[in-house]
């Protein structure tokens, strides 16, 4: 079973027809990279995964997205219990004005975790698998806006980590950063990747060949190709793939 | 003659600068005014005695005592319901007609003369609800009055919040009512709280609101319940300067009270600052 099968998707902001039938699935543990042109789908394709889509007014959505096998837009999902199995990291760092445990713990405490122990426990095992940990074990209580960028940035991967997710999506999650917070952003993903399954947004060509084992382009609505990272951007199937990625457009 | 766009623009900006500082010494002026002529007539006494002989002697104590019932009263009702009225605004309302229409009105609201609110409340609340000339009846109206800035200064405030917090704490699984309650609401705090200081001091000033629903003309004794009258500063003020018993020898009272009210304006206005800016460093680094 694949742990995200879409199927025949298509997605409308109001008459806007922003996804023509995707279908795409993603294997467990794999680093799946979507690129394209600004403007083509890609992170509205993301944020479905999540159903982050509903929070915008007049957007429908046909088709099926199976996530473990679940459909995710049945009437029975409850979108709070989908979230902490998908869990997002956003384009521009976005912790909480709490300090640094408070940012971590704070989906456990939303989710009903009363246990203290365990929160303290998993907050640890969150900064930690977020490389975060040796950074900001001695000022748990200080601010995270305290932090750089980079930092804070790692912070949210690490607040997403603590509920325990089962897919990470990522939107672009270096694009606010410098070179260096970019480099360990990069490292960490080829970390989580052995527990987790991650599909990321980048504008990034190089940062998609880096990281991830597929690669899916979009243009103007359509998934045009998906396919292994390598077959992508070696020998890509189609001429307006190839165009994108040596750049001649985009 | 031929101005160039350097020479025009140091004409504009002297005639910036005259403005600014026109107003600023227009308020100069009138602070000036009040504290030159009613700062010899404030003492412990005048703050802490009622006023005596046709309220030509004496201080203004009731009156004190009244405008700070009057402020709590009215707090007490438009903050609750203003607060979640801008929530409600800011969060959870589609931007459909309906709330266009709550938009317009609120606006209207605020721009209704105070006499007509004070009409307004005589009759619901002193003559239909029966709660005659009392504290209650002027605390609702005040309310009332302020009850549009207060919606206005959360909504905007609430808005003002980035939404990436609100989608940072939505894909956390958090429901939309934790999320207003843990990240946006407590971010929004320093402006808000600012923003209802700043409507108790247009409270505080108000006269014609209390004008049929509260103030009394002269009440020496301190109100036992909220059915009670109360005399406030802006109508004791009013009083004593049109139609007192002696109205030129009670000027310098006059003078004094006015002094008292736009001290009691600015300490709430000082307070305001100091407030949203402890919070906002407190909302930042925890």
């Amino acid at each position: 079973m694949s742990t995200i099968d879409a199927r025949n998707v298509d997605f409308y902001y109001g008459n806007f027809h922003t996804l023509k039938n995707i279908n795409l699935e993603v294997q467990k543990s794999e680093v799946v990279a979507l690129i394209g042109p600004s403007g083509c789908g890609k992170s509205t394709f993301l944020r479905l995964l999540n159903r982050m889509n509903d929070l915008i007014d007049g957007v429908s959505i046909t088709g099926t997205i199976l996530i473990n096998g679940l459909d995710i837009y049945a009437t029975s999902v409850r979108v709070d219990e989908l979230r902490k199995e998908v869990g997002m990291v956003f384009q521009k760092p976005n912790p909480f004005p709490k300090s640094i445990f408070d940012n971590v713990a704070y989906g456990l405490r939303v989710n009903g975790v009363k246990d203290k122990a365990l929160i303290e426990q998993r907050v640890e095992e969150s900064l930690k698998s977020a490389a975060l940990w040796g950074e900001v074990k001695e000022k748990m209580k200080k601010s995270a806006f305290a932090l750089s960028l980079g930092q804070q940035q790692r912070l949210c991967i690490a607040r997403a980590l603590a509920v325990k997710p089962k897919v990470i999506l990522m939107d672009e999650p270096a694009s606010a950063l410098d070179p260096i917070s970019t480099t360990k952003i990069e490292d960490l993903i080829h970390e989580l990747k052995q527990d987790y399954t991650i599909v990321i947004v980048t504008h990034n060509m190089q940062q998609a060949s880096r990281v991830s084992d597929k690669t899916a382009y979009f243009y103007l609505g359509e998934l045009i190709e998906y396919d292994k990272t390598t077959t992508i951007f070696t020998n890509p199937q189609k001429l307006s793939t190839q165009n994108y990625i040596t750049g001649r457009f985009g | 003659m031929n101005i160039n766009k350097q020479q025009a623009q140091k004409i504009a900006f002297i005639l910036f600068r005259l403005m600014s500082f026109s107003v600023v010494g227009v308020l100069l002026i009138i602070l000036g005014l009040i504290i030159y002529r009613g700062i010899g007539t404030i003492s412990w006494d005048f703050l802490s005695q009622a006023p005596e002989q046709g309220m030509t002697k004496g201080g203004i104590y009731p009156a004190i005592i009244g405008t700070l019932y009057l402020i709590l009263g009215s707090s007490l009702f438009s903050f609750p319901i203003g607060i979640m009225s801008g929530i409600f605004m800011s969060e959870y309302a589609a931007n459909n007609r309906l709330i266009v229409m709550i938009r317009i009105m609120t606006n209207s609201l605020s721009g209704v003369p105070s006499v007509v609110f004070g009409l307004f409340g005589m009759s619901l609340f002193v003559n239909t609800l029966g709660f005659g000339d009392s504290i209650l009846a002027g605390s609702l109206t005040l309310g009332l009055l302020s009850l549009p800035l207060v919606i206005r200064t959360t909504e905007e405030s609430l808005k003002a919040v980035d939404y990436a917090y609100r989608e940072g704490s939505l894909a956390l699984g958090a429901s939309k009512l934790q999320t207003i309650r843990n990240v946006v609401f407590p971010m929004a705090f320093p402006n808000i709280i600012s923003g209802l200081i700043l409507s108790i001091g247009r409270v505080s000033g108000e006269t014609a609101p209390i004008l049929f629903t509260v103030a009394a003309y002269f009440l020496p004794k301190l109100p036992s319940s909220i059915f009670d009258q109360v005399m406030a500063l802006p109508y004791h003020l009013y009083v004593i300067s049109t139609s007192g018993t002696d109205i030129e020898a009670s000027r310098d009272i006059a003078y004094g009270t006015a002094l008292v009210l736009v001290t009691i304006v600015l300490i709430l206005n000082i307070l305001a600052n100091l407030l949203r800016r402890y919070f906002a460093k407190k909302v930042k680094t925890n």
